[in-house]
């Protein structure tokens, strides 16, 4: 039931990229482009999402568990770090030069879009590279077993 | 303001806060594309099938939209595979170094009043503002 409840957000998630235009990447640079003609659409679609968002939050924090899983999985970091910071900075950077962020990205696979396959694979790329030191950082430890 | 669509921009968003609000309420988990799919390299093997499951789904979603009839304009931008390629890998790396992209740390993280996720999406929104101001207005304009 779980992986049919995810599989239903994902659909609806990616709806609502499709409805409000945040799949084209157009619609992304328009907001960015503060000294051009700029075009606030993504902050209405923040303001219809985080409120949307905060209620269902509130009701989570009211339940002792999801419906379909043991415990409620939410961050535990608190820090604003130099990751944190470092990571932002270049994610902000490469949104800004292509107008895609991960999800339209990937949702845009969906309408065989040959740039969001360029992105995407690109993507998995740099999520790749960030976890190479950590898969290497592994491997004298499991050696030892 | 040429473009600006503020009703179906609302809906939209309305749409993205319900199936994140649906995730946390049915798998408790946060709905952030990033860390769903780049938190599969770290998951459990049992851990994988609803992350597989939301990545199909948002794949589905234009295909359904447009079998019910919906029409999904071709974008406007065009870029250079070397510029995709080079934006695709930063937003890849930054990603999971700062854990979180536009859905993690700016849906979800200012819905729950998280302090990262607003200072991450202050950062990102400003990175991403001087990025499009160099590029589309300083250089080549």
């Amino acid at each position: 039931m779980n992986i049919l409840a995810a599989l239903i957000s994902g659909l609806i998630f990616g709806l609502g990229l499709v409805v409000s235009q945040m799949i084209d990447p157009a619609k992304i640079i328009a907001f960015l482009d503060l000294a051009g003609s700029w075009d606030p659409s993504l902050a209405c679609v923040m303001a219809g999402a985080v409120p949307v968002a905060a209620i269902g939050y509130a009701l989570a924090r009211r339940r002792p568990r999801p419906l379909f899983a043991d415990t409620f999985r939410l961050p535990v970091l608190s820090a604003i770090d130099a990751r944190l910071i470092g990571g932002a900075v270049l994610f902000g950077v490469g949104w800004g030069l292509a107008g895609y962020c991960p999800g339209p990205a990937v949702a845009a696979i969906g309408i065989g879009r040959p740039s969001a396959l360029i992105f995407v694979l690109a993507m998995l790329v740099g999520m790749a590279l960030h976890e190479l030191p950590l898969l290497l950082a592994r491997r004298p430890s499991s050696s030892e077993v | 303001m040429a473009n600006f669509t503020p009703i179906s921009a609302l809906a939209g968003g309305g749409l993205i806060g319900l199936a994140a609000a649906l995730l946390m309420l049915l798998d408790g988990r946060i709905a952030g594309i990033s860390g769903i799919i780049g938190g599969a390299a770290r998951a459990a093997r049992d851990d994988l099938g609803w992350r597989a499951a939301f990545v199909i789904g948002l794949i589905a979603a234009p295909l359904v939209y447009g079998a019910a009839g919906g029409d999904i304009p071709p974008t406007a931008l065009s870029l250079s595979p070397a510029t995709l390629a080079a934006a695709g890998l930063l937003v890849g790396f930054g990603t999971r170094l700062g854990n979180g992209c536009t859905s993690g740390h700016a849906v979800c993280g200012m819905a729950r009043l998280s302090t990262r996720g607003v200072a991450a999406t202050f950062i990102f929104m400003v990175a991403a503002f001087v990025t499009v101001f160099v590029t589309h207005h300083l250089v080549g304009g």
